[in-house]
């Protein structure tokens, strides 16, 4: 077949393949922080193995390996299909998957030797920085590219989410990492005191606002209306809370900095807007569910549909927790406690894996033409892990975040702290196990999910597809 | 703030809201639509990736509304629209400092009345050392733990053994201005690997754990010379420097060989943090005698 006939699926498959290969990894890591903070000596006095540096090796991974790669693999798919032409720079797209794995393994040597910036989620060193911007524009180019040579008039609705989450992403990291470098491994930050905690926190909430939220309603508008067989439920309900959700996300960044030298003006905006955040992010959640009704009854036999209801519930819900964690008061409580860490994982795991397993699950079989993936019951398997995993994970973080706070803040009638520090870390050991449970019932899914893509993909030859006419 | 960011964040914010409450009134001008299954928007992607256009449910629409208009009240009330200071003059700083007051109103009474107590008696008193006991908790646990028995580097108050004094003004200041307790970098003085090794051994010997060989012995003179300055010729130490006594086999760093060795190639800095602000007189008076209780 001509090849500007075809899809370019060969850069699709290569980064599905590596969602598997990093999730196992990125959770993996997350396993064993989760087993230290039970059993410190598990860093077996390694300084490369102590919490401090696996805990940025695990968020990188989980995020911008598995994540990351979750929102390429399918980016460049949707792509392709909803603007029915090949994906534009087949040289340049290729570059992207060999530079984004560059980046990773970079990431995971220079994290565990204490190389990093300090700044979360964004701990990686200048030169690693220049090469995550080189290879964003080159994404960029040929997600736009593509756009740009569509042959349907109509940008469908995932390919927004994927444009707005691309652009800001881009924004979001060269701003944040703006930094004065002093030798190959070590930077300074240009911004200083509270005008660095701002924009890393612009960043830092961006990163999650973008990254794994607009980005996944990206997979979430193609993935699920595909495998649900039933038609978006609303065009003009994504219209308002797409262009609602990219402008009121840029404000949250300050709700993680209540309570700190950052002027009051900016702790309020941060706060309001969070909660404005609510009925957009909402949408997305609407949207999604209301698609899948009406194909209730396909949830008795396919899994992957089951992961997407469940990913969508969870979205809805860490939706919530959110911007009633933003509002001061409560914030006040919940602050530095593990509420924060569940509130994260409901949405990490419970929204953000959870969508990118039922879209791996749906995207692979096609990639390398089969009609289904190997075993249907080992995705059902899998999705029972998954649940059993975030619903474990979520609540013993909710308990022992609950117990902080309320323990950090009781007094006696002296004046003084009713607990010492170490009583309430002692009152959260059993949630701490309950965590290690949690994570590692859904890692072990990861594992299934492992075995199942390798009996799918490896005594298959994938064949071209070709680009279909638009309607 | 300068007048120019004042209306740039004022500005912003407000131009922000408008584009919500636009978007709300946009979806709800569209109207009703149908939901049957063939009212699709007409776009069709991959082949059967279709739209409807059902409209946003009411429920949603009145929730986003009822934030805008909550987000709208706040920012009235509180600071939020750049230099404006909101109508209820709230400001972090001001609920700090009424909180601050209203503690200092209701718990300062029960400090106070011991203020003028004689400080020996204030440390047999099982009141005060009720109090004395909250505040260690509250304060000292983290480094001294929560038997006051230390950790190394952090010293044991248990044992009747004091770096700088156990008089009430020795604690007193202890609490309130912290102390520095520093060793210096001595190894290069001490003649090479063995000197070092021979300075350790003549250290040990001070408390007896070590024998008083010719190598320990040999180390005499540089002790004299060196060391003596601070923790005194026969190694008894000094309160004024908050030198350790070395003869009494108290260790703040350790005593095996490869501690003390630490203690001479890179020093030691140990830091008692102050306390003063924290705590104001009426309490620090009530700890320090609380601590001094701890080994009398």
């Amino acid at each position: 077949m001509d090849t500007a006939a075809s899809y370019n699926d060969k850069v699709v498959r290569q980064f599905s393949i590596m969602v598997v290969v990093w999730g196992i990894v990125g959770m993996l890591v997350g396993v064993i922080i989760a087993a230290q903070l039970i059993w410190p000596q598990l860093n077996f006095d390694l300084p490369l193995l102590t919490y401090g540096r696996l805990r940025p090796l695990h968020t990188n991974a989980v995020i911008f390996a598995f994540g990351g790669s979750a929102l390429f693999a399918t980016a460049y798919y949707v792509v392709q299909r909803t603007c029915h032409v090949r994906l534009a720079f087949g040289k340049l797209a290729a570059f992207t998957f060999w530079g984004w794995q560059l980046v990773i393994v970079l990431a995971a040597i220079t994290l565990p030797l204490g190389i990093t910036q300090s700044k979360e989620y964004a701990e990686l060193e200048w030169p690693i920085d220049l090469l995550i911007t080189v290879v964003w524009v080159a994404y960029a180019i040929v997600f736009f590219g593509t756009i740009a040579k569509r042959r349907v008039k109509h940008i469908y609705v995932a390919n927004w989410f994927y444009g707005a989450f691309i652009i800001t992403v881009a924004v979001l990291h060269i701003f944040n990492n703006l930094a004065v470098p002093v030798s190959l491994l070590k930077s300074y930050s240009i911004y200083t005191g509270i005008v660095d905690g701002m924009m890393q926190w612009w960043y830092g909430h961006n990163a999650v606002g973008f990254f794994l939220t607009a980005g996944f309603l990206g997979m979430m508008y193609y993935f699920v209306p595909k495998q649900a067989g039933r038609p978006i439920y609303s065009y003009r309900l994504s219209v308002v809370h797409f262009w609602s959700l990219i402008a009121i996300y840029m404000w949250a960044g300050p709700h993680h900095l209540h309570y700190t030298s950052l002027p009051d003006w900016a702790q309020t905006l941060g706060m309001v807007f969070s909660i404005v955040l609510l009925a957009p992010s909402w949408g997305g959640m609407i949207n999604g569910i209301m698609t899948l009704s009406g194909a209730w009854h396909k949830l008795r036999s396919d899994p992957i549909l089951k992961f997407m209801i469940v990913a969508l519930s969870f979205y809805g819900m860490s939706t919530f927790e959110g911007p009633m964690m933003s509002i001061k008061t409560v914030n006040a409580l919940s602050h530095y406690t593990n509420w924060t860490i569940g509130h994260v994982h409901s949405g990490a795991l419970g929204w953000v894996a959870m969508m990118t397993v039922g879209s791996i699950y749906s995207l692979l079989p096609r990639l390398y033409n089969r009609e289904a993936m190997y075993s249907t019951r080992l995705i059902d398997v899998h999705f029972w892990t998954s649940t059993i995993g975030v619903v474990l994970y979520a609540v013993s973080m909710w308990i022992a975040g609950i117990t902080e706070g309320l323990m950090w803040r009781a007094v006696n009638d002296d004046g003084t702290l009713t607990y010492s520090f170490v009583e309430s870390l002692k009152a959260v050991e059993p949630y701490h196990y309950m965590r290690l449970l949690g994570g590692l019932v859904f890692f072990s899914g990861m594992i299934i999910m492992a075995y199942n893509v390798w009996k799918t993909v490896s005594d298959k030859k994938p064949v071209p597809v070709a680009v279909l006419e638009p309607a | 703030m300068p007048a120019f960011w004042h209306w740039f964040v004022a500005a912003g914010t407000i131009l922000f809201v408008i584009w919500c409450v636009w978007l709300v009134s946009w979806s709800a001008k569209q109207g009703p639509q149908n939901v049957a299954d063939d009212d699709v928007v007409g776009h069709k992607w991959d082949g059967d990736l279709e739209e409807w256009n059902n409209p946003a449910p009411k429920w949603w629409l009145y929730l986003y509304i009822i934030t805008i208009a909550w987000a709208v009240a706040y920012m009235i009330a509180y600071p939020g629209l750049g230099s404006w200071d909101g109508a209820l003059g709230w400001s972090q700083q001001g609920q700090y400092e009424a909180e601050m007051q209203a503690a200092a109103s209701r718990y300062e009474p029960i400090y106070a009345k011991f203020a003028a107590m004689d400080f020996e008696e204030l440390s047999q008193n099982p009141d005060a050392n009720q109090l004395g006991k909250s505040l260690y908790a509250s304060y000292c646990t983290t480094c001294h733990g929560s038997d006051a028995r230390g950790a190394p580097g952090f010293p044991n108050l248990t044992d009747d053994d004091w770096l700088w004094g156990n008089s009430e003004e020795a604690l007193t200041t202890t609490l309130k201005n912290g102390r520095s307790g520093v060793m210096p970098v001595l190894a290069p003085a001490l003649g090479g690997d063995k000197g070092i090794d021979n300075m350790v051994s003549y250290v040990q010997s001070l408390s007896g754990i070590a024998e008083t060989d010719a190598d320990a012995m040999s180390a005499q003179p540089t002790f004299l010379a060196l060391c003596s300055a601070c923790h005194n010729a026969d190694g008894t130490g000094n309160p004024i420097f908050g030198a350790p006594n070395l003869t009494d086999d108290i260790w703040l760093y350790g005593s095996s060989d490869e501690a003390i060795r630490t203690t001479l190639v890179q020093g030691r800095n140990g830091i008692m943090p102050a306390h003063g602000q924290l705590l104001g007189d009426h309490r620090t008076k009530i700890l320090a005698a609380y601590v001094y209780s701890l080994a009398n």
